[in-house]
């Protein structure tokens, strides 16, 4: 089985968001990146599709060096092999689907793995555009995959349930928390990834659709009113949610 | 000039964010001088389009379909797209729920358009539209234009108010599609809902609880003050790791996203991460022992006490108050 990860390389989640000087990203001085979070479920899903059908497992991601990291740590957590697709200038969700979906082609996957959602610009949209541009079937906020030949079932978590879909291979799987338990890279792991090439490539041009106006920070709040210390201010606070805020 | 609103329905009745999809395209398109149109996709769901005149609907569009009971990715997206081609819709708003999020690409992509995903704000500027989003999980704000002549976006739910109906007709068209196995390549075979249990990201009252609770058994007393609310119950990423709660409570930003009116952290430190899911909460109430945590900064009112005093109190103060 050919399986293909994509991996974002994002900040830390605790990162504090400062305005960058053009007024339209941050600032990244002093900001970690690290391996997107929810793709972390997607690198660790592909390695056990792998575990269980052989084949080998295709980590890439688009973006500057500094993507490598990211490239480097789904490579001590096992992948085989791992491409960067190069890129300086900034693009939105439907570029980097594109780039993305244009190798996928190239490579002809027969599953690709991703999260959820990048949690820096929060889209949720690349997934569902390289499956839509690929024409093939997808399934999103996944939380448990079953594959079955070509056949696969996966369960999605929706608003108060979940939804069980089945669809056929290839197909693409976005990962969700509690898919599974993403393994620690081992020391071996580690040192192996240090010796594995990682690809170079240009990815395929595409323009923007969605154009940053600006970044701003939102609002800071006014200081919260202290209602009291104990169960007595009980009273009080229900008072004020009635009264003031309204929402009882 | 069109604009395409989608109006998502689960087992024939609409959600919460059909009503605010529709609003709020009929405020854009008020400012467009357009025509605000809406399509629902579903089973039999051509007695209930009507509701949708109410919320500012000049047309609904209904495709019925058995096939169409469940969600099915392809086959939704492509009769959006089909019904947005032959309106020739230059704008299409669809929620930024569990179902809007998963069609919104496809729908995009066969429309050759710009997707802005998960807005909380549109705005008219001289006759084009801007929207706001959210990111770096609240942290930041984006201002941003989509470029492409048809442009989509989702909306977040609880964000942008319905209102009450204002008990508008509006015309309803039923259309059917030829669609074709192919068309159904991804089906939702099955729905399991938690009987009963009303979810955050659709909430308009939350009370979430954190590892101050010290265990699962002293979650009664949330689940009591939400049941004196009508709110959900939510909870922190400890208390979902420590698998006290299960995970679709877990509010944050490996959680859920939440917009309430109302937002009671119980027990719960207010972590970046737990805040960045619950900080566009339009009234947030903190409950806990230290004056110097987090949440406090973030909190529109606070009882700096012991959660297993407050709690219970609050909860009787709150029946007393709706009469219960
Ligand atoms: C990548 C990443 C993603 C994450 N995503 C999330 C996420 O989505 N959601 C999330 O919530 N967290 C998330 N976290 C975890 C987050 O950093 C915190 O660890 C977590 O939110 C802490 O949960 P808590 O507030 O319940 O516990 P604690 O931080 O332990 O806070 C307990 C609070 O209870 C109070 N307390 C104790 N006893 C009482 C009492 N008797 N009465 C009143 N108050 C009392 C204490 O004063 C304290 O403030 C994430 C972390 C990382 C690294
Ligand atoms: N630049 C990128 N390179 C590789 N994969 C990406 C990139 N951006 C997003 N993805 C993948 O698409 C998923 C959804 O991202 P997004 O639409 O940006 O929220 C992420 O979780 C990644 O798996």
């Amino acid at each position: 089985m050919k399986i293909l990860v994509l991996v974002n390389h994002v900040p830390d989640t605790e990162t504090k968001v400062k305005v960058g000087a053009d007024g339209k990203v941050i600032d990244p001085t002093g900001v970690n990146y690290m391996l997107n979070p929810y793709d972390e479920f997607g690198v660790e899903e592909a390695l056990k599709t792998k575990q269980q059908f052989g084949g080998e497992v295709l980590v890439v991601s688009l973006g500057g060096d500094s993507n490598k990291e990211t490239l480097r740590k789904a490579l001590a957590m096992g992948c085989d092999k791992a491409v960067l697709l190069k890129d300086a200038v900034s693009r939105d969700s439907y570029a980097v689907a594109f780039a993305l979906a244009e190798y996928a082609k190239e490579y002809g996957p027969d599953i690709i793995f991703c999260g959820k959602q990048s949690i820096d610009y929060d889209n949720a949209q690349v997934g569902g555009l390289v499956a839509e541009m690929l024409g093939i079937p997808s399934v999103s906020v996944v939380v448990k995959l079953t594959i079955n030949e070509r056949n696969i079932i996966a369960e999605r978590e929706i608003e108060g349930g979940h939804e069980i879909i089945h669809a056929t291979l290839p197909a693409l799987i976005s990962a969700q928390k509690g898919l599974n338990e993403p393994r620690y890279p081992s020391l071996k792991g580690i040192m192996d990834a240090k010796r594995k090439p990682i690809e170079e490539k240009a990815p395929a041009a595409a323009d923007s659709r969605v154009e940053v106006n600006g970044m701003s920070k939102p609002p800071a709040k006014a200081q919260g009113k202290i209602v009291g210390a104990d169960a007595t201010a009980a009273a009080e606070l229900v008072r004020l949610l009635h009264e003031e805020a309204k929402v009882i | 000039m069109k604009i395409l609103a989608f109006a998502e329905q689960r087992n024939g009745q609409f959600k919460k964010t059909a009503f605010e999809v529709v609003k709020a395209a009929k405020t854009v398109s008020d400012q467009l001088q357009g025509e605000t149109i809406a399509v629902v996709i579903g089973n039999g769901c051509a007695s209930i389009a009507d509701q949708l005149g109410g919320f500012g609907a000049a047309r609904v569009i209904v495709v019925d379909d058995p096939r169409l009971e469940l969600y099915s990715a392809t086959a939704y997206a492509k009769i959006i797209a089909e019904v947005a081609k032959t309106e020739s819709a230059e704008i299409v708003f669809l929620p930024a729920s569990e179902m809007g999020k998963d069609v919104a690409p496809r729908v995009a992509v066969k429309l050759g358009a710009g997707l802005a995903a998960g807005c909380t704000a549109v705005k008219i500027n001289q006759g084009t539209i801007t929207a706001t989003r959210p990111v770096y999980a609240g942290k930041g704000l984006l201002e941003v234009s989509v470029k492409t002549a048809t442009k989509v976006f989702t909306l977040r739910p609880n964000v942008f108010t319905a209102g009450p109906s204002n008990g508008s007709a509006a015309t309803v068209e039923s259309k059917k599609f030829d669609l074709s196995d192919t068309d159904f390549s991804v089906m939702v075979k099955e729905v399991k809902t938690a009987s009963g249990k009303k979810d955050v990201a659709e909430a308009d009252i939350i009370v979430s609880g954190g590892r101050g609770l010290k265990g699962p058994e002293h979650f009664n007393m949330i689940e009591d003050l939400a049941g004196a609310l009508g709110a959900a119950v939510g909870a922190s990423r400890a208390v979902v790791d420590a698998g006290w709660r299960p995970h679709d409570e877990q509010v944050g930003q490996t959680g859920k996203t939440v917009s309430p009116s109302l937002y009671v952290a119980v027990a719960i430190s207010g972590a970046v991460q737990h805040l960045a899911g619950m900080s566009s909460s339009k009234y947030i109430v903190a409950i806990n022992k230290d004056k110097d945590a987090p949440i406090l900064s973030v909190a529109d009112y606070a009882i700096v006490g012991d959660a297993f005093e407050v709690v219970p109190a609050l909860t009787a103060e709150v029946k007393k108050l709706l009469g219960k």
